[in-house]
């Protein structure tokens, strides 16, 4: 088999017409059977293995030839993030599958608040960022089929007279007829396309057993393992890949890890494309195995090229290169078909999702903005749109990728190249983790991140690739804009001891995440971005309630007419005809139920991309503008709701604050008034007991006519007794209660205390002969001034004295009145020999109708009023009245009373105080 | 000699009274000022019926009373009780405790004459048969 360039392109024409009937049948078997075997967690680890493009095919080994085991780096980054996918990747297919998002662009642009801004700056520098990317697999495949074609003797055949650009430029027109042929045979809800998949899963065998056999070769060729490693270090290589760490390696993995997240094709494939949640678990391993098997032969492909190829060869090309140097011309076709593989598959898809991106961010939008014309054709009009946008942004990005690929092409290695992508794609990681896990990143703060990021990545990583072609760019380089040193693009800001790629990945992502975090905290959010980052931040537990900021009347007319023009008349029928029938109404009538309008919203957006959709249903639901008011308002309401419930909280806890007063009050009321009852009762009692004989006698006198004179007297006078000792009574009540409430007003003048002492003891000199009780008059002060009613202290001294006498049960019953002056203190005791007050009396004693046991027991028992009532009264004259507690037996009052001052010291001042 | 009424008393006003209107209407009294005489003065004087004021120093009326019905002598002795109006607690009390009969203070002396002669003769009633 003779191998021409000619055979190559035949063949690599049937590989991709062989491509086209797997995804057409892929697309039939899915449509059928929904699914099957297509729908397995192995489709869906080979088709995330697009990520492995021909810069794995050819790049890696041309890489390991020039640094080593750098080449490795490039696949240890996406075994991390698969390893940990539960962190980042469960989060993001939950979240995708949860707002039907469509490509990164509508991820970012859904969780900060629907901007569209977002996601045209996204599409954009996406765009722009994979450029490189595609004219690297250009590269690719047009030097594969130039290596061929050099080969050969039969000289290159029908591409005689094409030169590289020209080669290039038909390769990318052919991707681009392919990928438009593919990828836009019509618009899915979910943007999933599942022959593509099955063709790309394809592909990641075709590529994978190719490598493989072209290791296998190797090795056969090589003698083993162990000869080509030796031989390499008898060629004087570095075999053991020293000073292989260092900034650069941080900086790759960090973009390989990035890259498996942020790059547009990846997104579709482990995120769009996913139908089960389950299938990462799978992808978990099988993806890092499936990488580590196609880096397995990388090295030794590498070690062997480099020893015996001659001097100069291009080592990106020793897959194809080696089979064809040893005449396996079958091998190195085959060696073709894979490297043609790993460029098409990721073509194909990258220019898929970046088609999808663009349609839906920019031509939608821009299309939604200038018809006003909602009533518009068919249904038909938009889907054809969005097509024929997508067709047109394929076009667009294989022919971007083509004139960077032109322009650059001066510079041989394909690496370099991919790495320039994945720095400009990686922009987006910062604001996807803050959309992920930080509920407070704003919107501000994300476009102005990525926005930065950008502009820094042109500058130090995008501008310097041109500048082999560029002397403007090379000076620039060289010195700095205008001479400018610090801008230099590969030294900003003076920092110019990291490696180009390190220091642009360093500056771009560091100041593109500070002014996301600085941004966030600086800004505040909108409603609607309020409500998405909760959302967002909400997609892992489970059937959390999701309020749809959409909210307002819509007629179903109008809606359904919204949702023909964009998913079809068939996919729009089905949905409305599916509500009327779990309303169960007729389906002219059915009221759009904000849940109705979110899943029509969310359908949508799996066709034109959250932003887009509900800017068009918003149009439709209560005409224009309103949603957002609404969202407003909602959050307003939340807010008033909250401070409600806030002041309701403060309410009620005065409320239980008085009630615990107004529970204590009571207590205090019910404790009033029970005392109230025991003092009405016991005045009840003391009045009643003159009151019986009063009116015991007088009955007497009244019935009984024949009683002698003496009798009768006696009686009347009883009677007088007890009617004065009622009035006494009811004049101690009263003077008590007035004393208490503070209504007695008297004169208290300086007035000689021992004189009263002297009159209070010569008034009960009778009662005390009566009783036949000793009087006694111990030591005496000489003389004592305070300030006094002299009658109210008479009144004390007296009830002191008489108490004294009346209660004394001693057999030579004795009262002993004593004196004295203690410093300021006037003091008079007032002592009797009785039986003294029992422990249990002595604290009651000034209670008010207490007697104590020795005074209920007396003969002629007071109504227990005296001993309150002057204590009440020595009070009001700033004194104290107490009982005495004594060594001998017997009771002893002190009456203590303070001294009147020096200017009323004369009792016939007439000095007068109000008390 | 055995007394018809004793009265158990302090207030000496009352007592002078209840003696004087129960001696006029024929009846043989005696009296004691204090709860703790009691007793002994219805072993004593074993009279038909005892008056007995329920606020009495020393012992109250309700203790004198638990010892009345508890001594196997004097258990059946009719008890006229004299309480205070409004003092609803004590009447119960009393009650309780086996009182015959109340008289409310102040009262009527018919009211006390009228008790005393309807216990009187309730117990010769009980005595006859």
């Amino acid at each position: 088999m003779t191998l021409t360039a000619d055979l190559v392109i035949a063949s690599a024409v049937a590989y991709v017409g062989l491509l086209f009937v797997v995804a057409f049948l892929g697309d039939r078997h899915t449509r059928n059977r929904h699914g099957g075997f297509l729908r397995s967690p192995f489709v869906y680890t080979l088709s995330i293995s697009v990520y492995c493009t021909s810069w794995t095919f050819y790049g890696a080994v041309g890489s390991a030839a020039r640094t080593g085991l750098e080449f490795a780096t490039i696949y240890l980054g996406p075994t991390l993030v698969f390893i940990g996918w539960w962190f980042i990747l469960r989060r993001l297919v939950r979240i995708s599958h949860d707002q039907r998002i469509t490509s990164i662009a509508d991820l970012l642009s859904s969780r900060f608040g629907k901007s569209s801004k977002l996601g045209v700056l996204v599409t954009i520098l996406a765009v722009i960022a994979i450029a490189p990317y595609i004219a690297l697999q250009l590269k690719a495949v047009t030097s594969s089929i130039e290596a061929i074609a050099g080969s050969s003797e039969f000289g290159r055949g029908s591409i005689e007279g094409w030169d590289e650009v020209g080669l290039a430029f038909g390769v990318a027109a052919g991707m681009a007829l392919f990928t438009i042929l593919f990828g836009t045979r019509n618009v899915d809800a979910k943007e999933q396309h599942h022959g593509v998949v099955a063709a790309i899963a394809l592909e990641a065998v075709v590529k994978l057993t190719a490598l493989i056999a072209v290791g296998i070769f190797v090795l056969y060729a090589g003698g083993g393992l162990e000869n080509i490693f030796s031989r390499a270090a008898e060629a004087g290589l570095n075999i053991h890949a020293t000073e292989t760490f260092g900034d650069r390696w941080i900086a790759t993995m960090i973009l390989a890890a990035s890259a498996i997240i942020c790059l547009p094709r990846q997104f579709q494939v482990t995120v769009v494309e996913n139908s089960d949640e389950s299938h990462l678990r799978t992808a978990s391993w099988a993806f890092p195995a499936y990488m580590l098997a196609m880096s397995l032969f990388i090295l030794p492909i590498a070690l062997y090229g480099l020893t015996t190829m001659p001097e100069g060869s291009n080592p990106d090309m020793f897959t194809l290169t080696l089979p064809l140097a040893a005449g396996q011309d079958g091998l190195a076709l085959f060696a073709f078909i894979g490297g043609f593989s790993s460029a098409t598959s990721m073509i194909i898809l990258e220019s898929i999702a970046l088609s999808i991106m663009v349609s839906n961010h920019i031509v939608v939008p821009v299309m939604l903005r200038f018809s006003a014309d909602d009533s518009q054709g068919d249904g038909h009009g938009v889907r054809r749109l969005i097509l024929n946008a997508r067709r047109l942004s394929i076009l667009l990005i294989l022919f971007l990728g083509f004139g960077y690929f032109s322009l650059t092409r001066a510079s041989d290695a394909l690496a370099p190249i991919g790495l320039i992508s994945f720095t400009g794609v990686a922009q987006f990681l910062p604001a996807i983790i803050a959309a992920l896990f930080w509920r407070d990143a704003s919107t501000k703060a994300a476009v102005a991140g990525v926005t930065l990021g950008y502009v820094i990545w042109l500058w130090s990583s995008f501008m310097p690739s041109f500048a082999s072609s560029s002397p403007m760019i090379a000076e620039i380089m060289a010195h700095g804009p205008g001479g400018i040193s610090w801008l230099r693009p590969q030294a900003l800001f003076g920092l110019d001891w990291l490696d180009p790629l390190s220091h642009a990945v360093f500056w771009s992502l560091f100041l593109n995440t500070i002014v996301l975090v600085v941004g966030s905290l600086c800004t505040s959010q909108s409603a609607l971005e309020h409500v998405q980052a909760a959302i967002f931040l909400n997609v892992s537990r489970p059937g959390s309630g999701e309020t749809n900021p959409l909210r307002g009347s819509a007629t179903a007319d109008d809606l359904f007419l919204v949702a023909r023009r964009v998913l079809g008349h068939q996919r729009a029928f089905e949905l409305f005809s599916e509500e009327a029938r779990q309303k169960g109404t007729a389906w002219s009538s059915i009221e759009p139920s904000p849940t109705f309008i979110d899943r029509l919203e969310r359908e949508l957006a799996g066709s034109i991309g959250a932003a887009s959709a509900h800017v068009m249903l918003s149009k439709v639901v209560s005409g224009g503008v309103v949603s957002l008011e609404e969202v407003m308002q909602m959050a307003d309401e939340t807010q008033q709701a909250i401070e409600h419930s806030q002041a309701l909280e403060r309410a009620s806890a005065q409320l239980r604050a008085t009630a615990e007063k107004l529970e204590n009050a009571n207590r205090q009321l019910r404790e009033v008034d029970l005392q109230k009852d025991e003092f009405l009762s016991q005045v009840s009692h003391e009045v009643r007991t003159p009151m019986t004989a009063i009116r015991a006698f007088s009955e007497i006198l009244l019935s009984e006519k024949d009683l002698d004179q003496s009798a009768s007297q006696k009686f009347i006078s009883t009677i007088h007794k007890e009617s004065l000792r009622l009035t006494s009574l009811l004049d101690e009540i009263l003077d008590l209660s007035a004393l208490e409430r503070g209504e007695r007003v008297w004169e208290s003048r300086a007035t000689d205390a021992e004189e009263t002492l002297d009159q209070a003891m010569r008034v009960c000199d009778a009662l005390a002969r009566q009783n036949k009780v000793l009087m006694k008059t111990a030591s005496r002060a000489i003389a004592a001034t305070v300030l006094a009613d002299p009658d109210r202290l008479s009144q004390v001294l007296i009830n002191l004295i008489s108490n004294a006498i009346k209660y004394n049960g001693s057999a030579n019953p004795e009262v002993t009145v004593h004196s004295r002056i203690v410093g300021e203190q006037y003091i008079i005791e007032v002592a009797d020999n009785g039986a003294g007050i029992l422990e249990e009396d002595r604290e009651r004693i000034f209670d008010k109708f207490y007697r104590g046991r020795q005074g209920e027991a007396a003969s002629y028992a007071g109504a227990g009023l005296g001993l309150p009532i002057s204590q009440q009264i020595i009070t009001r004259m700033r004194g104290k009245l107490e009982l005495v507690a004594r060594a001998q037996p017997g009771t002893c009052f002190r009456v203590t009373l303070p001294l009147a001052q020096a200017e009323f010291a004369d009792p016939k001042s007439d000095a007068k105080l109000n008390v | 000699m055995a007394t018809d009424i004793l009265i158990a008393e302090d207030e000496p006003s009352i007592l002078e009274a209840l003696s004087f209107v129960l001696q006029r209407a024929g009846w043989t009294v005696h009296s004691v000022t204090d709860g703790s005489a009691v007793v002994d003065a219805i072993l004593m004087t074993r009279p038909r019926i005892l008056v007995l004021d329920v606020m009495l120093p020393k012992l109250s009326g309700f203790d004198v009373l638990k010892q009345i019905r508890t001594n196997r002598q004097t258990q059946d002795l009719p008890v006229l009780v004299l309480t205070a109006k409004g003092q609803q607690q004590d009447r119960r009390i009393a009650e309780e405790l086996g009182a015959d009969m109340f008289v409310t203070k102040p009262y009527s002396n018919t009211d006390v004459v009228d008790a005393v002669r309807r216990l009187l003769d309730v117990k010769s009633a009980i005595a006859g048969s």
